[in-house]
């Protein structure tokens, strides 16, 4: 009997903290009807969403979304109005030092130090962390050499190129080799080489096992990086789910365009088909291009027409709208 | 959130301050420059030119009574200058703060450490500056020796009065408000140049209550002069008193300011 019950005791104790550690290895942040307010305007608006470990995380929305003022949140230099949000399982508003040293972050807006050169931003920077001296040296030349700086390491910060300062930028986010990397407009403003050795740098992290959140206005970058995505608009979270999954629920595989006239439009009435006109284009939503394209040029008398894949552009500019947000 | 919350700190702010001196130490050869010369200028244009004048004042000589303003003075710029023009740019321009809010640092740390920088300023200078008026045989030690660690409070206070404008200035040239409307005038009437005791009584009280100059260049004074008296204590404990209440209230401002 009394080994029995302490067997049980035993093993409750035991199953307890397998549910409290997958708890706090899971989701790396949870955010429930999350809300900023400045004055009163509502940034963000009651959103929630979490992020798990080791998975790649897209905010995407039009300017003015509200992603900058959720990433600062989450980075703890931004208090939050209402609503809850965890990182790490510890709340924001008690645990920003404990959060804060486990986090990297690459800012929207550069802000290296300009009164330091390449080397010396990264070492003063590991001052903030507590890493001493004999450990940084190895861990900034490791970095140097990850974002391809290392001839530029004596260099000051005014004369480097911007994907160079990106670069750096991203190099200082990791001196402190953390698990969660806050990522707002990575690679802004780069040209496709210094994007692409961007890409390749965030895969290698994802699979050293950190996870990382990033907003990204270049909707082909959040399809290949992000395993799961939000976009945003107003403040507010409209759809969440996988790129692919997201592209095939909201416009098909696939997207014909043809000539906008009221003849094609009146034809399309007819056939049911979904579509929207963009425009001096129609956009018809399908699965099924070859046989929507030889219908239309059957039935409605179409003079130019092309098929293509559909992208998560569409979704964005579906689910946003085409007007310029002010 | 109150304009007067103590400010939760570590030792972490002396990531900040290592952070400016070592900014300051790239250049220190510029930087060693202003309080090597400018004792020098004015003692050549005022205490040993315009002072051909005047045989004595207050019982000592010109270039005596001035010795002791011009560290002050000294004290008062290289602090206020330093965490006002100094950290607007740090915290506007350059995003400094923004940097370090995103590692484990908080806003009060970093607002903290500037000061304690702006204080260091006042005492590498004052220290200078007592240095060469030393050479020229204008002040008594050992006592002024006490200068040193004194100038580090009062740069404090300095530094702290610069950080409540910072806060504050919707931008860079507003910061030229309090430097005409405030630090000039105390430059020149807080017992520098010239005895206190010639301006109208009523102003002389005013001097006291809200020159902050008026305390520490008659605490250095008595100290250069070695006449120590009571009223040094008074003055001594307005200055602590004064710079602890707005290094409070300058955290909360900044932190008001950028954290929104
Ligand atoms: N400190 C602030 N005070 C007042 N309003 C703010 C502040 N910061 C942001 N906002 C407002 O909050 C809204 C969301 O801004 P946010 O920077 O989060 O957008 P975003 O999605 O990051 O846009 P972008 O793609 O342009 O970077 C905007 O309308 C902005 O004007
Ligand atoms: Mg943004």
């Amino acid at each position: 009997m009394v080994v029995t019950s302490k067997f049980k005791a035993g093993y409750f104790i035991l199953f307890h903290i397998s549910i409290q550690w997958w708890f706090v290895i899971v989701s790396v942040i949870m955010a429930e009807d999350l809300e900023k307010q400045f004055g009163e305007f509502v940034a963000v608006d009651s959103v929630s969403f979490t992020v798990e470990e080791g998975e790649v995380f897209g905010f995407l929305g039009p300017n003015g979304a509200g992603k900058t003022t959720t990433m600062k949140m989450i980075q703890c230099v931004s208090p939050k109005t209402g609503g809850k949000l965890e990182v790490f399982g510890m709340d924001v508003s008690t645990h920003q030092r404990e959060i804060k040293k486990r986090l990297g972050v690459v800012p929207q807006e550069n802000n290296l130090d300009p009164d330091f050169t390449v080397y010396e931003n990264l070492m003063v920077y590991s001052r903030y962390f507590d890493i001493p001296r004999a450990k940084a040296e190895p861990i900034i030349d490791e970095l140097l050499n990850f974002v391809q700086l290392r001839e530029k390491k004596d260099t000051v910060i005014e004369q480097l190129s911007g994907g160079m300062k990106r670069r750096l930028i991203l190099a200082r986010a990791l001196i402190n080799t953390p698990r969660l990397l806050i990522l707002d407009e990575p690679t802004i403003g780069l040209d496709p080489q210094a994007r692409h050795l961007i890409w390749d740098k965030l895969k290698s992290l994802q699979s050293q096992g950190i996870t990382i959140v990033l907003t990204t206005h270049y909707l082909e970058e959040a399809a290949r990086l992000c395993d799961r995505l939000v976009i945003m608009d107003y403040g507010k979270i409209l759809v969440e789910g996988k790129p692919d999954a997201l592209v095939e629920e909201y416009v098909g595989t696939d997207i014909v365009e043809a000539e906008n006239n009221p003849k094609v439009i009146a034809c399309l009435e007819k056939s049911a088909a979904s579509y929207d006109v963009v425009g001096n284009t129609i956009q018809v939503y399908t699965t099924n291009p070859q046989e929507l394209t030889y219908a239309l040029l059957q039935e409605c008398e179409l003079g130019h027409i092309t098929a293509r894949s559909a992208t998560l552009e569409d979704v964005f500019l579906k689910l946003t709208g085409k007007k310029l947000r002010e | 959130m109150s304009y007067f919350a103590f400010p939760r700190l570590s030792n972490q702010v002396w990531k900040v301050w290592l952070r400016n001196k070592d900014v300051f130490m790239k250049t220190y050869k510029v930087n060693f420059l202003p309080p090597f010369l400018e004792p020098l200028l004015y003692l050549f244009a005022l205490g040993f030119g315009l002072g051909r004048y005047i045989d004595v004042i207050e019982g000592v000589s010109y270039p005596r009574f001035i010795a002791p303003a011009l560290i002050a003075i000294s004290v008062m710029n290289s602090a206020f200058f330093e965490c006002t023009f100094g950290s607007y740019v740090r915290m506007y321009y350059q995003k400094t703060f923004d940097a370090i809010i995103a590692t484990p640092l908080s806003i009060e740390e970093v607002i903290t450490g500037e000061l304690l920088w702006g204080a260091t300023r006042s005492l590498i200078y004052a220290t200078i500056m007592l240095t060469v008026i030393a050479a020229f045989g204008l002040i008594e030690l050992p006592y002024s020796l006490l200068i040193i660690p004194f100038s580090f409070i009062a740069g404090f206070l300095f530094a702290s009065i610069g950080m409540c404008f910072t806060a504050i200035t919707p931008n860079i040239s507003s910061l030229n408000y309090p430097t005409f409307l405030f630090i000039t005038p105390m430059f020149l009437f807080s017992g520098t140049f010239f005895p206190l005791s010639l301006l109208p009584e009523p102003i002389q009280y005013f001097a006291f209550a809200a020159l902050p100059l008026t305390h520490v260049v008659s605490i250095v004074r008595s100290l250069t002069l070695a006449t120590l008296s009571g009223f040094l204590l008074v003055s001594f404990a307005w200055v602590v008193f004064v710079s602890f209440l707005l290094f409070v209230l300058s955290v909360n401002l900044m932190k008001k300011r950028l954290i929104a």
